[in-house]
């Protein structure tokens, strides 16, 4: 099966939900001109990143009748879309939240289950964390959706993978950070070589939307991409600049490049379990 | 002090800093509605590398560069800074803030060179500040990250700027962007200068050179090397103390004002919002 997959590599407005959810009308208006089947907007592309004390003004509900969450349903009647917000839930507790949408249906929310708070990152002052890693079956296929941290993390991956996802979808907003002397930031270089390694050791496809644009001098450094089971760059989006990065993707070369190398027929979960009981002390 | 060479380091790709520092002033200037910039030109290197950029990130017709001279400064300052001017195409102003700064000298019996250079840094500020409310424009800042560390540089005086494109570059970073860039060579070649008094030079008044201390800064603010790494690495004990003291003593210079807190919420400690609020 092919799938005609679209990377909405946006600039939010900082806590602008409103005019955020018309760049993600227009980018999916684009999307469906271009026949994308599914298209995938970057963490928290409903809100910016940085909203600190602005929590409360931008979160929302993720049930069908939220009034964001209903507008972005219908156009999910068009193309499947995966989008990134701040969810707030009925005990007002706050999550950084990714959702799949398809055919007016909610199909899977994903809350961001490692939440980074060191050096430039504050996630965990604002955010609770979400405690659950699934992978969720589409019209196309069993996907799984990490947001960022979760995914600097080998384990959720591992889980999504053992899980059944065979489609991994990433959403950041990474910051770009580390000027050497190489022609990419060193959180660039670390990032792609990471999708890539996902995408071999899994030999699943691995698409990854980041987002461009600044918030108080801090850079996003875009460059989302699409690696194939066997490691191979798909497609790529400019680095900095908003764009729309269209590409198809078979998903029969998953079970062609598992012919060659069948890593998760011969992966041995209950070793792992066994060692990680031990290593943790149960 | 003989150490290895950590200089390498410190080397970067200009391009990619061209890239990101481009779209940095260009997002950061539009984004709140304003299509303008103003700049200090002191005939230096490193507002002569923020003026490019900025001509480069906005178009050079929507940058207004401001020559502040003082009748002390070296006239090749002024002469420097109008080489950018030509260069770039952007306009250009020269104002001098003798007549703004003497009167005060004048009234202030036994105000040293210091203080003086210190109300020049400020006069200029204010006309920069003026100049962006008459040309609705950002100001734009030019203190390196060699600069604001140390804390050379004057609290509300060449301190103050909207943007800053410069502040993550350490001096050694600022000539190599600079020559990529094609900053004229006379001011990549000159001694820095505050040029607040005749002679006056950046290492000649820090006693420190910027080729040494940013390699030391390097290791100690980016890679987290604490001071006695620093001496295992092969700095001096002397001069690493010296420089981790000038650190955190200016401190106070890159933190806003300090307010007393008596409130549940309170400005600076827990009201929390970016620049970019709403943008």
């Amino acid at each position: 099966m092919k799938i005609n997959l679209g990377l909405a590599q946006i600039s939010p407005r900082l806590a602008d939900v409103r005019a955020n959810c018309e760049l993600h009308l227009a980018f999916i208006e684009r999307a469906a001109a271009q026949r994308v089947d599914l298209l995938v907007f970057p963490e928290l592309s409903l809100t910016g990143y940085t909203v600190q004390d602005a929590m409360s003004e931008v979160a929302h509900r993720a049930t069908p009748s939220d009034p964001l969450m209903s507008t972005l349903l219908e156009a999910s009647r068009r193309l499947d879309l995966v989008v990134g917000f701040a969810e707030v839930d009925e005990r007002s507790r706050y999550y950084t939240a990714g959702a799949y949408l398809s055919q007016g249906k909610i199909v899977h929310v994903h809350r961001k289950v490692y939440l980074p708070t060191y050096g430039l990152f504050d996630e965990g002052r604002y955010f609770d964390l979400g405690d659950s890693v699934r992978a969720f079956d589409t019209r196309f296929g069993r996907m799984a959706l990490l947001i960022c941290e979760d995914f600097w993390h080998a384990s959720p991956p591992y889980l999504a993978w053992l899980d059944g996802a065979d489609v991994l979808l990433l959403t950041s907003a990474s910051p770009g950070r580390g000027l050497g002397m190489d022609e990419r930031l060193d959180s660039s270089r670390f990032v792609e070589t990471v999708n890539k390694s996902y995408a071999a050791l899994f030999g699943s496809f691995v698409v990854h939307a980041n987002r461009v644009g600044f918030e108080d001098g801090m850079n996003f450094w875009g460059g989302s991409t699409i690696f194939a089971p066997d490691g191979e760059l798909v497609a790529q989006a400019p680095y900095f600049e908003e764009a729309l990065t269209v590409a198809e993707i078979d998903l029969a070369d998953i079970q062609r490049t598992r012919k060659r190398i069948p890593l998760l027929r011969d992966e041995r979960p209950e070793l792992t379990l066994r060692e990680l009981k031990r290593i943790i002390g149960h | 002090m003989t150490h290895p060479d950590y200089s390498y380091k410190l080397s970067i790709n200009p391009e990619l800093a061209r890239t990101v520092l481009k779209a940095f002033l260009r997002d950061e200037i539009r984004k709140v509605g304003i299509e303008h910039a103003v700049i200090g030109l002191s005939g230096g290197i490193d507002s002569a590398l923020a003026c490019y950029l900025v001509a480069q990130a906005i178009g050079a017709h929507n940058v207004y560069a401001v020559r502040l001279p003082y009748r002390t400064s070296s006239p090749d300052s002024l002469e420097h800074a109008q080489l950018v001017i030509d260069a770039l195409g952007v306009h250009s102003e020269t104002v001098d803030i003798t007549d703004m700064v003497d009167p005060l000298i004048a009234r202030t019996p036994g105000i040293d060179a210091k203080r003086q250079g210190n109300l020049m840094a400020r006069a200029r500020m204010m006309v920069l500040y003026d100049r962006s409310a008459q040309h609705r424009a950002l100001v734009i800042g030019t203190s390196n990250k060699t600069e604001l560390l140390l804390g050379y540089g004057t609290l509300f005086g060449d301190m103050a700027s909207a943007l800053n494109p410069l502040g993550d570059l350490y001096k050694t970073q600022v000539r190599q962007l600079s020559r990529a860039l094609g900053v004229p060579q006379p001011i990549i070649d000159k001694p820095p200068s505050a040029d607040l008094w005749s002679g006056q030079t950046d290492e000649g008044e820090m006693g420190l050179s910027y080729a040494e201390v940013d390699q030391l800064l390097y290791l100690l603010i980016d890679q987290r090397y604490s001071p006695d790494e620093c001496v295992e690495a092969g700095f001096d004990r002397a001069y690493v103390d010296r420089v981790w003291r000038l650190v955190r003593t200016s401190h106070f210079k890159r933190r806003g004002p300090v307010i007393a807190k008596l409130s549940h919420r309170t400005v600076g400690v827990d009201f929390n919002y970016l620049r970019d609020w709403g943008y």
